[in-house]
């Protein structure tokens, strides 16, 4: 295996030497210009970075006003504008972008192409991004101040009762609407378009799998969430009634659309994730991933089954007691075919020679903590327990788990597992081991307490609390500020490694990891498969 | 596993102009985009459809029905509750003479609404009722409602507004109870002109 793989790489690296051979050109305007899938990569996720830690910041404001019951830091209306804004960055612009960023850098090194499809729109839908969540910003420093009405927008909140800014938020929603739709055309014309000969559909690595049916998952939903703020924009400005009752329309309704949008959202945060995962644990494990096949499937299965679970977001709005059950039981099926995931990460670590690198820990602890998640979600799901667990800390627990432990740290695992391959260096080991322990210990002391105060009762979205919470928001806000500067040692560890210090990597990086990517020299060149290999 | 054979393959180099396949599968997704964003306004219609036809959003039927050849079932009691409210920023009092009624299914009954306008300024009402459970919404008919128009008082005028309705017999036996609910919303602004004529016929009576 290993010598095959040399010999690819410098077949390529020679290529290179004899062909029309241009580097990286210099200076900014290589980054604004560029139509190169690394830079744009890398774009995506440097911005997908700053994004965390600016939304980060929120969350510390909000965990800061929560340290105590009472009002002491900021008015209420400023706190409702932290949550809103909050889930808002760390939905569109750190956790989607971040996967962005993966899928440009390594789906055309995973199925042998030498670049996206389409370079140029790829260019486009990054470069417009910076300029929504400019403009979402922006409106928190206008009169009468930004969002305010949850990352949800649920109208009324958002028509009849929200400040005069929400135009911004509807503008750049559909700004970041349009990056996702391009970036997923993208995705999907060059995988189904550019594979190497010999790359069959069921041969293709499992993180572009992933990709692939979360590209169509973003192409058949964020058109409908563009049609939902139209709509809001409307009933706000223009004298429509959607979702006004006095007129005809129906809130209710809004929450439908809303969420018929929302809940392939929450599978698209989580999809490519799930490809990553499937792509450390059979490296650090040293064998094949166990039941690739019916991986495959249970994504599709998943995404499919996502279009029709929506209204377990609604079990209180009143729905005839038949929906109720219906989507019930459609949320409980969803998780079948996750079990099966897990079920097959498990079975692929068993046995297997194990060692526990850092990607390989985030892997781990993804796997364990993620399924807590599940089955949080899965408690929700029983309708009746869900009427008390509604809108209370338990729902902030769950999806911060899914969310968190989830996306964010597969995207960091996905970083620790790749970053080697494009800076050609090993990061500092040392400070990626502080920042593992002290994330992994700070992200369960902040989310875990949320369980109990979410079943004792303490509604979410409140900027003051009732006594009794006191001693339990004290210890998630300290965990929450642990957590938050924890990523500052991913910062340094990150940084350093754009500045290439470190030991130089052999071409394999981990020596279990199989793949078209391992094959290319470390750092991966900047042009990869001029000519495509043939896998077979 | 892996080896460089791509001339043979036919593929060259990364610079070659994109093979014209792009251009078919990129329309086929932006159609599908276009697709998905007018869908997302279908929800609208396909959603008053879908609760015309299963009345799961408590609405009753905005248009009056016809009380012909109903046949009463003396055989069962329906309890019906009455609420009143009034949307954020509505001054009206709003209340009901009777806040329940027990009927049989196929009677007529009929209820008094009482609105007094305390404010200082003239309003133009709309009530918007909701059932529930939403599944008895179908069932109910009404053969004269003050929600079938908007309702305009003078500042400080008072006025009973009737309401008669009967159960549709059809009514399924697990339904012995349900509440019908009025919500008021002050549509001043967006009735606008329509106002002045509307005011002056009601201070007529
Ligand atoms: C086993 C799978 C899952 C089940 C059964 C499940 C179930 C649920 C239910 C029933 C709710 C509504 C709770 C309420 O508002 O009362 C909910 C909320 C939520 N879930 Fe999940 N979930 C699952 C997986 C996930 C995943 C994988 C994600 C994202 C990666 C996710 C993200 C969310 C979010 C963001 C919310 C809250 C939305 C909001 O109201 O702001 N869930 N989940
Ligand atoms: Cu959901």
């Amino acid at each position: 295996m290993s010598t095959i793989t040399d010999t690819a790489g410098n077949t390529n690296e020679h290529d290179h030497h004899d062909d029309h051979h241009h580097g990286a050109p210099k200076g900014i305007m290589r980054w604004l210009l560029t139509t190169n899938h690394k830079d744009i990569g890398t774009l995506y996720l440097w911005f997908a970075f700053i994004m965390f830690l600016v939304g980060g910041a929120m969350a510390m404001v909000i965990r800061a006003e929560l340290f105590q019951p009472g009002l002491q830091i900021v008015d209420p209306n400023f706190f409702n504008q932290m949550t809103t804004v909050h889930g808002l960055i760390m939905v569109f612009g750190a956790v989607m972008p971040a996967f962005t960023g993966l899928a440009n850098w390594l789906v055309p090194m995973m199925i042998g192409a030498p670049d996206m499809a389409l370079p140029r729109m790829n260019n486009w839908s990054f470069w417009i991004l910076p300029f929504a969540f400019l403009i979402l910003l922006a409106s928190l420093f206008m009169e009468g101040g930004g969002p305010s009405f949850g990352w949800t927008f649920y109208a009324p909140l958002s028509t009849t009762y929200s400040s005069d800014s929400t135009a911004l938020f509807v503008f750049s929603v559909h700004i970041m609407g349009i990056s996702s739709i391009m970036g997923a055309i993208n995705v999907i014309v060059t995988i189904i378009n550019m594979r190497a000969p010999g790359m069959t559909l069921m041969k293709m690595p499992m993180f572009v799998w992933t990709w692939l049916i979360t590209a169509f998952l973003l192409i058949a939903v964020m058109p409908v969430l563009a049609a939902a703020v139209t709509m809001v924009l409307t009933d706000k400005y223009f004298g429509t009634d959607f979702f006004n009752a006095a007129g005809g329309g129906d809130p209710v309704m809004f929450q439908h659309i809303f969420w018929f949008f929302g809940h392939p959202e929450v599978y698209i945060m989580i999809l490519p994730a799930f490809g990553i995962i499937s792509h450390i644990i059979p490296t650090f494990s040293r064998k094949k991933l166990f039941g690739y096949a019916s991986m495959v499937y249970a994504t599709a299965s998943i995404a499919l089954l996502s279009f029709v679970v929506w209204a377990h977001h609604m079990f209180t709005t009143g729905m005839p007691v038949g929906a109720e059950l219906f989507f019930m039981v459609a949320t409980m099926l969803i998780s079948v075919p996750t079990g099966v995931k897990v079920f097959n990460w498990v079975a692929t670590m068993w046995q297997g020679s194990m060692t526990f690198e850092i990607p390989m820990l985030f892997a781990i602890s993804f796997i364990v903590l993620f399924t807590i998640g599940g089955l949080s979600g899965l408690m929700l799901a029983i309708t009746p327990v869900d009427f008390q667990y509604h809108d209370t800390y338990f729902v902030v627990a769950h999806f911060h788990y899914v969310l968190v432990t989830g996306a964010v740290f597969s995207i960091m695992a996905a970083v620790y597992y790749w970053l080697p391959k494009w800076t050609g260096k090993m990061f500092d080991i040392r400070l990626a081991k502080w920042h593992f322990w002290c994330s992994l210990v700070s992200v369960n002391v902040l989310f875990f307490p949320m369980h109990f105060v979410g079943l004792a009762g303490m509604p979410r979205r409140i900027p003051d609390y009732a006594l009794q919470f006191a001693d339990f928001n004290q210890w998630i806000s300290i965990g929450g500020f642990a957590f938050g500067l924890s990523q500052l040692i991913f910062l340094a560890l990150v940084i350093k490694a754009c500045r290439k210090q470190g030991e130089p990597v052999t071409d394999q990086v981990w020596d279990g990891a199989e793949g078209l990517e391992w094959e290319i020299p470390s750092p991966a060149p900047y042009h990869t498969f001029d000519t495509p290999p043939v896998v077979r | 596993m892996i080896e460089n054979d791509g001339q043979k393959n036919g593929v060259t180099a990364a610079n070659s102009v994109p093979p014209a396949n792009h251009t078919k599968t990129v329309g086929k997704l932006f159609l599908l985009t276009v697709f998905m964003f007018g869908f997302g306004f279908a929800l609208v219609p396909l959603y008053e459809v879908f609760c015309e036809i299963t009345g799961i959003n408590g609405r009753t039927d905005d248009s009056a029905a016809v009380y012909e050849s109903v046949e009463v079932d003396e055989t069962r009691t329906i309890t019906v509750d009455f609420i009143t409210r009034t949307s954020t920023g509505m001054p009206w009092e709003f209340t009901v003479d009777t806040k329940r009624v027990e009927v049989h299914p196929g009677e007529l009954s009929q209820v008094n609404f009482y609105v007094r306008n305390p404010a200082r300024r003239d309003i133009v009402a709309q009530a918007i009722p909701s059932v529930s459970p939403g599944s008895a919404a179908l069932y109910v008919n009404k053969t004269e409602c003050f929600c079938f128009q908007h309702q305009p008082l003078e500042s400080g005028g008072e006025t009973l507004m009737p309401m008669t309705f009967f159960i549709d017999p059809q009514l399924p036996d697990n339904i012995t109870y349900f509440t019908l609910q009025y919500t008021l919303f002050d549509i001043t602004e967006r009735a606008g002109e329509t106002v002045d004529v509307a005011m002056n016929t009601t201070l007529g009576d």
